[in-house]
């Protein structure tokens, strides 16, 4: 009983204790939005000359360096007032939308927000610097909110980078297999460049509703473009054709290359199922006779 | 065993039975597929049967092969088996399980089974009907 009670005064004691810190923070806070409002001019001119000397931000105009470095300060000192991020995460997205075209790095961003955070410390220093215990409480209320907007900042830039990789990611796999209908019920399927396991399942993804679009019959698979194939491609390869046999198409692969056709007899995968055919356009040839196409040459055109 | 109303329905074609599975079907729901087939086919002396599995969005392995045994019953009793429908998920899940149709042919959907049975069989689907009545 008693030592229940006694560990509940201490917690007592100890809420006590960070509610008053707190209220001690939320009474800094503004006073120090004050302080950096005031000596806004000389602040970020001190912050645009460390980002000088230490050769940052070299890829834009001093007009520009001005104009961001101001709505950058802006920013910084509405963030430690509101103590929201969400402006700032905004804006730092649109501000690395706007530079990382331009070659601005990620780590150069990063150094030139701790440049910030460092010229402003130094000037609560100065202001502070008599009272060495107001300093320190001034210091507990800057620092974490600082580091939040260096964090911020950063993951920011890094999302947007992330988000520009996805997209060109996707146009790369959207770009990548394209299934192309040549006749009625024949369809071609170029694969050009490396075949991974991702894209050999976005591949038969692709050409299995494209058979079921298309109608087809007859595919030509041409691997004249991939430089090479690997046992899992091969095999998921294998199970491609007989996927659309089980749709009802037959296919035709062609343009396997000296190398591929050594690999895949060595790695001992079963093409005996496989039609293969030497080129693309004997490839066509064999699929126009499958489908009953005849293609004659008209005398006298010359083209 | 097996009394509810049935899922697959088997309709007559000319010569041929079409097969149409409207859900997917538990083992002993299966079984009675198949015998049910298998006897209409004898019963109406068709000469082919189409198997459309256009609604199933999954096959498992007793599935497929309850249609390969039911394909290999049917040519026993006369007819040639053709599968149809099969959706593309379907058909990539059912190789990388290793389960083929083995022998039995498949086409994209109703219309192409039946050009395959009628270039198999030269037997057209309407002269059935049209010619010598029910």
């Amino acid at each position: 009983m008693d030592e229940s009670t006694s560990v509940d005064v201490e917690v007592n004691g100890e809420e006590e204790q960070s509610a008053g810190e707190r209220h001690e923070q939320s009474e800094l806070l503004p006073q120090l939005v004050a302080h950096l409002r005031e000596h806004r001019t000389r602040l970020r001119q001190q912050w645009v000359n460390r980002i000088h000397e230490a050769h940052l931000l070299d890829a834009m105009t001093p007009q520009e360096v001005a104009a961001e470095t101001t709505s950058v300060y802006d920013n910084y000192v509405e963030v430690l007032e509101t103590g929201s991020v969400e402006a700032l995460q905004h804006y730092a997205r649109d501000l690395s939308e706007r530079i990382i075209p331009r070659g601005v790095e990620t780590q150069e961003v990063v150094s030139i927000v701790l440049l910030l955070r460092d010229v402003l410390a130094r000037s609560l220093f100065e202001k502070y610097q008599r009272d060495f215990a107001m300093l320190n409480r001034v210091l507990d209320a800057y620092e974490p909110a600082a580091n939040r907007i260096a964090n911020t900042v950063a993951g920011s830039f890094v999302d947007e980078r992330e988000r520009v990789i996805r997209q060109q990611q996707d146009a790369i796999r959207e770009l990548s297999t394209p299934v192309l209908p040549v006749r009625e019920r024949l369809l071609i399927l170029p694969i050009i460049g490396v075949l991974d396991g991702e894209r050999a399942r976005q591949l038969t993804v692709q050409l299995l509703s494209g058979i079921r679009t298309h109608r087809a019959k007859v595919v030509v698979i041409d691997i004249t473009g991939a430089p090479d194939v690997d046992e899992v491609v091969a095999n998921h390869l294998v199970q491609t054709v007989d996927a659309s046999r089980l749709m009802g198409a037959s296919v035709i692969i062609t343009g396997l290359s000296p190398e591929i056709a050594q690999t895949l007899v060595t790695i001992g995968v079963d093409l005996s199922k496989m039609n293969t055919i030497g080129d693309l356009q004997g490839g066509l040839e064999e699929a126009e006779r499958l489908l009953g196409y005849t293609v004659s040459r008209q005398e006298g055109v010359t083209g | 065993m097996n009394d509810g109303p049935a899922l697959v329905s088997i309709m007559r074609q000319g010569s041929y039975l079409i097969a149409s599975v409207h859900t997917a079907l538990d083992d002993s729901q299966m079984i009675r597929f198949q015998e049910d087939l298998v006897g209409q086919i004898g019963g109406y002396r068709s000469r082919g049967v189409i198997i459309d599995v256009a609604a199933l969005d999954v096959l498992d392995s007793f599935g497929s092969r309850t249609l390969r045994n039911i394909a290999e019953m049917a040519r026993l009793r006369g007819a040639l088996t053709v599968i149809v429908g099969i959706q593309p998920e379907v058909a990539f899940s059912m190789v990388a399980l290793g389960m083929g149709t083995g022998s039995v042919h498949t086409a994209l959907d109703l219309e192409e089974g039946l050009a395959y049975l009628g270039s198999q069989l030269s037997v057209s689907a309407i002269r059935g009907v049209g010619l010598h009545g029910v």
